[in-house]
């Protein structure tokens, strides 16, 4: 159409509308540009292409057959038709195939309402299959790792095959016989153990043939809640989405973002959501008043804190924790600046090494395991302790000023921990021995139980949005510390 | 001299050293007029050999009868990477074994047949792909091939040209989809045979991403007798548009069956009833398979005025293939046949596309059931729809070649699969 400025671009007509894309795109790309989803299984958008799985044929005026549209190359003037009886014809084909030999196990298989073989079986198929055969059978494999195998579900898309030889390029996965006797199996006893990325194959397998054993049985994906968010496992910050029902994390899945993890998370930020559903939380305002410990509602506690505040000496030593949001950290920050400054330390977790994958570079399971190591060092924090996160606070343990701590547990510290201070207010999430000698105990929520963000390694600043209710009276840091410091002018 | 039947009125070119210990020698070869052709082509520069071939209007003898000088100027003329050119004796095809023959008996016609094509595409390997299950011929082969080398024939300077052709034979593991070219070039690469999409066709981008072409055994061994006599020469027997000679692979129920090389355009009915001697036992003909299992049946009236080209067969009602004429009697149980093909197909489907994958296997399921006395008559219009499903939807035409015999069988032969269907009958059960 364009004849003159732009030899980039080609322009071809879907279903009687034009659509102007790249040079080099595929027909599947274009159609996916009009608004409609050409059913497709072999294809992803992360892998290469082998177009076997046949549903994605479209009719193009001028060729003798049908054409994959995941590999044929939109060209200009093309008219493509994905609606035309020919092509729909095929799919419904195509889909009762599919069907000869799958068990139809909906009722109890994990991947029932989110698989592509209902959607597109309701969607286009035939009303009733037509074969009286007895089908093939298969069973059940254990492939390692987080990862179950079930053979008589399988479509044959050969995506987890592909995705381990192309994107974790640990070819452990593999297609087993030929015809309708080949499955995916792994090599011998080596499975999927040995990935490090191994639970993207049951992201990508659009049926239930690979499912999550951690998973297994645990909820109907219809009644789960999908809620975007950014992983907390490491400095990475891939984009994710909480799947939560009845106010507990159920899985974690990852969420497209081309600049930071493509389509893929790592094994590790998967299986790493249990935290967020730990029950030993700290619910309620606790303060101690007269040597006895009394709860009387944020107000009241909020109010004998600013008391406090105002007569204490000795300066101010805060610890905070990198899983904590740029909104509570700065919000800390803020804090101890407006009490006339002093140091503010964090420790963090830190694996030996980087564990890329190696299909896209620019992901990684970073060292540092905490989501917002960036911004705590942009706020000039500083980090304190050993690799495994421990150590590096005796100078805070007995500070005789005013002690806050954010979000870190105190894990390896005891009783004694803050005894010696003139105030020690403890923000946390979860109770903790060494919070016991704090005068003021605040609950605050987790990343997942309020609205932030969090600085990944490269910088890039990313929201994530509530999944989980806080429990008791619980509120974000920022809110609490807001009020102390008050309104900014 | 034809092996291990011949007739008089037969044009041996390919096969005339059939049954000749000798001819498989280099000395006895060479004795016979081997090697006067390559030597010829070698001192010719490639695009005059492409142009006598093209002036042969030979023909691919795989099955598709693509014309082989045109494939070859489909490689680049240029040589920036290694070009490499596949032998594909892989034969495979129910029904097909002229390849096989070619080789056990005359394995330097074959070597010869592989350098000129080689040094016509400029192709600096030549892999001879030689199907699993060819034990003898296999071996028959190899060692001409060290006697080649030995002899300064292949390899570098060979024959002192200054041009370096080497040749690797190669042993499937027998399976039927690494005859299809690209199938060939995966299990060549050591991945599994699974046949690729096109484009890029392997001119492009072939065995492991260079240009290559993939020649059928029969194309390459008529090579070196165009080479050595011109493509006019070649002209001489054949159809306009078919031209030159084929071997026709006859086996069923004929009394002589075996290779016999005619020209193209040769009628089927004489091939059957003079050259083979008639049916045994002098029954009826019912069907002809004539181009290997993986095309359409033709009926007895089809048969009568077929003529064995391209184009012929086709007006006729089916393809010629790579020219396996499958004879089938009276007695034939057509309803049994068409399941035994199905079934080796379904066993040979390489498993990438579905509706190759699925539908085979339903197919078989099927027609076991109509063979066991419980089929409907609604299950033939299933059969015809899945195999229209499996027609032209696939990458390979693997799918294609189960739909074939199943379609044409029930068009032509309806009457049998109801018989069995409604009365339980079957042909030649009594």
């Amino acid at each position: 159409m364009s004849d003159n400025t732009t030899t980039e671009t080609v322009t071809l007509t879907v279903d009687g509308q034009d659509v102007t894309v790249p040079k080099g795109t595929t027909i599947l790309q274009a159609i996916d540009q009009v608004g409609t989803e050409i059913p497709h299984y072999c294809y992803h958008a992360g892998l290469s292409a082998p177009a076997m799985c046949r549903l994605c044929l479209v009719e193009v005026e001028g060729a003798p057959k049908l054409l994959p549209s995941c590999v044929t190359q939109a060209t200009d003037g093309q008219v493509v038709h994905t609606e035309s009886e020919n092509a729909v014809g095929m799919r419904r084909g195509v889909l009762e195939f599919y069907l000869v030999n799958h068990p139809l196990d909906c009722p109890v298989c994990d991947q029932s309402g989110e698989c592509k073989l209902q959607d597109y079986v309701f969607t286009e198929g035939r009303e009733r299959g037509r074969s009286r055969e007895p089908k093939r059978i298969f069973g059940r494999d254990d492939f390692g790792g987080d990862v179950l195998f079930y053979g008589d579900r399988c479509v044959m898309c050969t995506r987890c095959v592909r995705f381990m030889e192309e994107i974790e390029q640990k070819p452990l996965l593999t297609i087993v016989d030929r015809g309708t006797r080949s499955i995916i199996d792994t090599f011998f006893e080596r499975g999927l153990e040995e990935a490090e990325w191994g639970g993207n194959v049951v992201d990508i397998c659009p049926v239930g043939a690979l499912v999550s054993k951690d998973f297994l049985h645990k909820a109907r994906a219809w009644d789960l809640k999908h809620t975007p968010s950014v992983c907390g496992s490491c400095s990475q910050g891939c984009n994710i989405d909480l799947h939560t029902r009845d106010n507990l994390v159920h899985r974690i899945k990852p969420r497209f973002n081309a600049d930071v993890n493509g389509h893929w998370m790592c094994d590790y930020g998967r299986g790493n959501y249990e935290w967020l559903n730990r029950s030993d939380r700290v619910e309620e305002p606790t303060f101690v008043d007269d040597g006895r410990a009394v709860q009387l509602g944020w107000d009241a506690t909020l109010e004998a804190l600013e008391q406090r505040l105002a007569g204490v000496t000795g300066g101010v030593k805060a610890v905070v924790s990198a899983s904590w949001s740029n909104e509570d950290l700065g919000a800390v920050a803020k804090f101890v600046e407006s009490l006339g400054g002093g140091e503010i330390v964090f420790r963090s977790a830190r694996a030996e090494d980087e564990s890329p994958l190696k299909g896209f570079p620019s992901l990684a399971r970073r060292r540092d395991l905490v989501p917002n190591i960036k911004g705590a060092e942009l706020l000039g924090m500083t980090r304190v302790g050993g690799d495994e996160g421990r150590g590096g606070l005796e100078g805070v343990a007995d500070h005789d000023g005013l002690i806050v701590v954010l979000g870190d547990d105190l894990a390896d510290q005891d009783e004694s921990f803050g005894s010696k201070a003139s105030l020690f207010v403890y923000l946390g999430a979860h109770t903790s021995v060494g919070a016991s000698a704090a005068h003021f105990t605040l609950p605050v929520s987790t990343f997942a139980e309020q609205k932030g963000t969090f600085t990944n390694h490269e910088g890039i600043v990313q929201e994530f949005l509530p999944a989980l209710e806080a429990p008791g009276s619980a509120r974000p840091a920022s809110y609490v510390i807001s009020s102390l410091v008050g309104a900014p002018a | 001299m034809g092996y291990p039947y011949s007739h008089d009125s037969e044009v041996p070119i390919l096969t005339k050293h059939f049954g000749e210990p000798e001819a498989r020698t280099l000395a006895g070869w060479k004795a016979r007029g081997g090697y006067v052709a390559l030597e010829k082509a070698l001192a010719m520069s490639p695009a005059d050999v492409i142009e006598e071939v093209k002036a042969s209007g030979l023909r691919g003898r795989g099955g598709a009868g693509f014309p082989a000088g045109i494939k070859w100027s489909f490689m680049p003329s240029e040589r920036e990477k290694p070009h490499y050119l596949c032998c594909n004796a892989d034969e495979a095809e129910p029904g097909t074994f002229k390849d096989r023959e070619l080789i056990r008996w005359t394995p330097h016609q074959l070597i010869e047949g592989c350098l000129i094509a080689a040094h016509a595409i400029q192709a600096e390997h030549v892999y001879v792909y030689c199907r699993g299950e060819f034990f003898e011929a296999t071996q028959v082969f190899a060692r001409a091939v060290e006697e080649a080398y030995e002899a300064g024939i292949i390899g570098a300077d060979l024959m002192g040209s200054g041009h370096t052709i080497d040749l690797t034979v190669h042993v499937g593991a027998g399976a039927y989809i690494c005859g299809e070219e690209t199938g060939l070039m995966n299990s060549l690469e050591g991945r599994r045979g699974e046949p690729r999409i096109k484009p890029p066709f392997p001119a492009a981008a072939g065995v492991f991403g260079m240009p290559t072409t993939v020649n059928n055994v029969e194309t390459l061994c008529a090579v070196p007798h165009i080479l050595a006599n011109g493509g006019e020469w070649y002209r001489q027997w054949g159809t306009e548009k078919s031209p030159g000679t084929k071997i026709f692979c006859v086996s069923g129920h004929v009394r002589r069956p075996g290779n016999y090389e005619f020209p193209l355009g040769f009628p089927l009915s004489e091939l059957i009833h003079d050259v083979c001697g008639g049916i045994r036992d002098d029954n009826a003909l019912k069907a002809v398979i004539p181009g290997g299992s993986s095309v359409p049946f033709l009926s007895e009236a089809e048969c009568r005025d077929c003529m064995l080209d391209y184009e012929g067969v086709v007006e006729a009602g089916s393809m010629l293939g790579c020219a396996s004429v499958i004879v089938m009697d009276e007695k034939t149980d057509i309803v049994h046949q068409v399941r035994r093909m199905a079934e080796f197909y379904a066993h040979e489907s390489c498993g990438q596309c579905t509706p190759c994958r699925e539908g085979s296997d339903w197919v078989v399921k099927i027609l076991r059931r109509i063979e066991d006395g419980r089929g409907t008559e609604e299950d033939l219009d299933t059969l015809m729809e899945i195999t229209r499903q499996m027609t032209g939807t696939t990458i390979c035409v693997l799918s294609d070649s189960v739909a074939a015999p199943v379609q044409s069988s029930i068009e032509k032969f309806r009457d049998e699969y109801l018989a069995l269907i409604r009365r339980g009958e079957r042909v030649g059960a009594a």
